[in-house]
């Protein structure tokens, strides 16, 4: 007997929250997608979750395949912010002259 | 209320509150340092749900390899403090609105749920069960989730090429 699942969705949803919040409202693109990271890792608290309460190893398969999108993600995510920061050298994403408006290659 | 219960409330504070600093860190590595004890929270719980292999793995790849990336780059890109403050004010209407919703929407299907009250029962997915199960059943999935992890290390590398013959993009005192 751990606890009620709806407590452990709680969790999670709160979790999904402070990710959300910190996507929206942080002026860095870094944190933007450490945001992302907060609520895909939110994701697969649910599923595990789920997967305990349903007895069955299906929830657990799915959260394989989030962390290689999270890795996929990040990697990808990252490189873009390094080009950015290489053409405009900020990284706040209100004051960014996008590559294509600049004229650059 | 036994050990188990204790133990999710106390990781589920932990988690919560080591994630509400990151977010609110105006210096990127506290922000990340704070991030990796939430996920080492996260691994325990994850544990404690019955999947011992899922907390390694959230161990090595998120609070290993993933936040490692992150602190490279922030060390790397050697930023100046931005100018005026490091939040979006203006978007915190929308933020509020849609937790707002979410919320709502969670209150009335956990509401409406009666057998979400039971108490889940404690049992453990073994590793090796847990490989044989995701190689007869996922494979293909896993196959496709290693052609996008492919596909990933060929863009990162693409994106992160330097531009030759623009002088205004030409290397800086030897980063990399």
């Amino acid at each position: 007997m751990i606890v009620p699942f709806n407590h452990v969705l709680l969790l999670s949803a709160l979790l999904f929250l402070l990710g959300m919040f910190c996507t929206l409202t942080r002026r860095n693109l870094v944190m933007i997608l450490l945001g992302v990271e907060i609520m895909l890792n939110a994701a697969s608290m649910a599923f595990i979750g789920a997967g305990l309460r349903w007895q069955q190893m299906e929830g657990q398969a799915v959260v394989i395949f989030i962390l290689a999108v999270a890795a996929t993600e990040v990697s990808v995510g990252l490189a873009l912010i390094i080009s950015v920061y290489r053409r405009t050298h900020a990284i706040d994403p209100d004051a960014q002259a996008w590559p294509a408006e600049e004229g650059s290659p | 209320m036994n050990l188990y219960t204790l133990l999710f409330y106390a990781l589920a504070a932990l988690i919560l509150t080591a994630t509400t600093l990151a977010i609110t860190r105006r210096n990127l590595v506290y922000a990340v340092l704070y991030l990796v004890l939430s996920f080492f929270g996260t691994a325990m719980l994850f544990y404690l749900l019955g999947a011992p292999f899922l907390a390694a793995l959230e161990i090595i790849i998120y609070a290993g390899a993933i936040m490692v990336l992150f602190l490279f780059i922030i060390m790397m890109l050697h930023m100046e403090k931005p100018s005026g403050g490091f939040l979006f004010w203006h978007q915190f209407i929308p933020a509020l609105v849609i937790s707002a919703m979410f919320l709502t929407a969670f209150g009335v299907l956990a509401g409406t749920d009666q057998a979400g009250w039971k108490p889940l029962v404690v049992s453990r997915a073994l590793p090796k069960a847990f490989g044989q199960y995701l190689f007869n059943t996922h494979w293909l999935s896993i196959e496709i989730a290693s052609m996008l992890l492919l596909a990933a290390l060929i863009g990162a590398l693409v994106l992160g090429r330097r531009i030759k013959g623009d002088p205004e993009h030409a290397p800086e005192e030897g980063t990399r």
